[in-house]
């Protein structure tokens, strides 16, 4: 593999986390505040769709970005309601979110544009341009950091760039802010945030919210960034690759990084190379694309070690028996 | 005894609205919808033609899952409809199941092979057709390197896959041919997103002209295509239209005229058995219109429709992938 291919290589595994590191962002808002959520396949499906079609109808892709996630909100704020106010179980409630989303978007999308469950294609004002960032261009001629420079971390859209800020943010956020503590505490032992005078109620409705602000992005990237357009069931199980890589960082916001890359790179390899020639075999597509997931399973057994969800996750709080 | 009545009973009412009902044709949309812009959509013209032409209505259900085909088949055999058309190779294995259990109604299946005494098989040769695209490919390719990307990873959409590198090949032997499928499950026909970024691994390997024969998955392929000032093919409608000037020509699997035929032909006069649409019968060809007249030369085309005459007439023959799972040409 020469140099060329490797900066390929990762250039593409970028694009391909950019949208599991949203989603794994977003798990790890609402997980850490005790609330599981299986549904962020739904809110990225649900946002996919609205900032496609909004996108097309005005013509503007902020618009359809605003609007994909105000649909992804208003998702979470169902699972919040269901799961906070009324404490049904949130497996459920997350699993009843997926369906609506994945039933929703192709009725919807039907009566508004009869496509059969699509979005007409976006035109180029409809979509997040690739930027070139400053000195690319002239920098393109330097050895080695140059191609790295001008291939691999310029040319993305804004959205990828956004997406990796998120990261540190998360982190400061979380373990350096007031904020971030009650977050943390309030999913760890909710009853000693609420004797502390704070309302865990608010804490778990807030971390919901944020949840689905990211899932909203990480759809709008899908429909609107990656491809032109939104396509039935296009979020293609990257929701639940996401939780995954959130039990694989340990519920924390570098590790989720580097899990969202390994995913990302291991799916780009499985594009890249589908017929590869090892020792004379050639080892058939069918494993190259299963290859993600057979990792997953060997990692996560031989070399995360012990992951510990917080100790509320999944429990409604109860203020008093 | 009173099961066995109510069973009988059943079969007579069944019996009497099958043949007093007037007989409405019907058609089942495999899982990509009626809109997929490919082949779905190609069945779907060709019943709405046949709406158009002689005002008469027809009845069709649009599959959601796997699970419904066989239910699918009965609800709308049972109803009387006839005959019913199936689009897609996914539904052969449910139809070998109901077809028996209906015997006056006939079948017609498209893209799959069903063998019993009141099915119509209806199957494309699609090498033939990917044949001509491929040469287009390797005339229009300035690299020598064209890309093919596949939807599902089955035979069927190999023969599409072993058809154009045979084409690439005639023109150009010296040409690389990268070629891709987007996974082995269904979704698979609909991952734009993978199929864009399949794309972007052929260009960085040099392609520059990507055929997709891969449904909505494809839609990525073209728009990535257009994006990087590449050339793509399309495939099952013409494509054409949807990037002009991007898109080089559409491989044709006249779908539509399969499903007008089976529409229209008095339904006694159905013949059943295998029926195969190839060059000759214009069941397969390449799309050539005012959004894509400006990549295709007078010469291309010269010397696309002298291979097209030559197969027509046996003297080049195209290796069929499904006949033996092999490919002379990677």
């Amino acid at each position: 593999m020469d140099f060329a291919t490797l900066i390929q290589l990762l250039d593409s595994s970028i694009r391909l986390a950019t949208p599991l590191l949203l989603a794994c962002l977003a798990g790890l808002y609402s997980e850490r505040a005790g609330i599981f959520d299986i549904g962020l396949e739904g809110k990225i499906l649900i946002s996919a769709f609205f900032s496609a079609s909004v996108a097309f109808t005005t013509g503007n892709v902020w618009l359809g970005l605003l609007a994909g996630v105000a649909s992804s909100m208003v998702f979470a704020l169902l699972h919040g309601v269901a799961s906070i106010t009324f404490r049904g179980n949130q497996l459920i409630s997350g699993v009843a979110i997926n369906f609506l989303a994945a039933g929703m978007t192709v009725v919807v999308s039907d009566s508004w544009f009869s496509l059969g469950g699509r979005t007409p294609q976006l035109e180029t004002s409809g979509r997040f341009q690739n930027i070139t960032l400053p000195f690319a261009e002239q920098l393109q001629g330097v050895p080695i950091l140059g191609p790295i420079y001008h291939d691999l971390i310029s040319g993305h859209s804004i959205l990828v760039y956004a997406a990796f800020l998120i990261v540190p943010l998360t982190w400061w956020l979380l373990y350096r802010t007031r904020f971030g503590l009650r977050l943390r505490a309030v999913g760890e032992n909710p009853a000693a945030v609420d004797t502390a005078g704070i309302s865990v109620v608010r804490m778990r409705f807030t971390a919901v919210l944020i949840c689905g602000v990211l899932c909203g992005i990480a759809g709008a990237y899908l429909s609107t960034s990656l491809s032109a357009g939104f396509v039935r069931e296009m979020s293609a199980g990257r929701g639940f690759i996401a939780l995954a890589a959130l039990i694989f960082a340990k519920w924390r916001p570098w590790y989720a990084l580097m899990a969202c890359l390994l995913f990302g790179l291991l799916d780009a390899t499985g594009s890249l190379f589908q017929n590869i020639r090892l020792l004379g075999v050639s080892v058939p597509v069918q494993f190259m694309q299963a290859l993600p997931y057979i990792l997953t399973v060997v990692i996560l057994a031989g070399f995360v070690g012990k992951a510990i969800p917080p100790r509320a996750g999944g429990e409604p709080y109860v203020k008093e028996r | 005894m009173t099961l066995f009545k109510t069973f009988y009973g059943t079969v007579a009412a069944l019996a009497i609205t099958a043949t007093g009902a007037l007989a409405d044709p019907a058609i089942i949309f495999d899982l990509g919808g009626k809109f997929d812009r490919s082949f779905n959509e190609a069945a779907f013209n060709g019943a709405e033609q046949w709406a158009e032409e002689t005002g008469g209505s027809y009845r069709e259900i649009e599959l959601q899952s796997d699970a419904q085909r066989e239910q699918a088949m009965r609800r709308l055999a049972e109803a009387g409809a006839n005959p019913v058309v199936m689009a897609g190779f996914s539904q052969a294995s449910s139809l070998a199941v109901v077809a028996p259990d209906y015997p006056d109604t006939t079948f017609v299946i498209i893209d799959g092979v069903v063998d019993a005494p009141n099915v119509r098989s209806v199957i494309f040769s699609e090498h033939e057709g990917s044949y001509l695209v491929g040469m287009l490919a390797g005339l229009a390719s300035e690299t020598g390197t064209v890309g093919f990307v596949g939807g599902m990873d089955i035979p069927l959409i190999s023969r599409f896959g072993c058809g154009y590198a045979q084409g690439v090949r005639a023109v150009n032997p010296e040409a690389t041919i990268i070629q891709n499928m987007t996974g082995t499950t269904p979704a698979a026909w609909n991952d734009p997103v993978r199929g864009g970024e399949l794309t972007r691994a052929q260009v960085a390997q040099g392609a520059d002209v990507v055929f997709a024969a891969a449904g909505g998955t494809g839609l990525g392929v073209l728009q990535t295509a257009e994006d990087e000032g590449i050339l793509s093919i399309g495939v099952d409608s013409n494509q054409n239209y949807l990037h002009p000037g991007s898109v080089l020509t559409s491989m044709l699997k006249r779908v539509d005229v399969a499903v007008y035929d089976a529409f229209s032909t008095p339904v006694d006069e159905i013949e059943t058995g295998i029926h195969v649409f190839g060059l000759a019968e214009d069941g397969v060809g390449y799309a050539l219109d005012e959004h894509n007249a400006d990549l295709i030369t007078e010469d291309m085309i010269a010397q696309v429709d002298a291979a097209r005459a030559a197969i027509i007439a046996g003297e080049i023959s195209v290796h069929n992938y499904t006949e033996d799972g092999m490919c002379p040409v990677e």
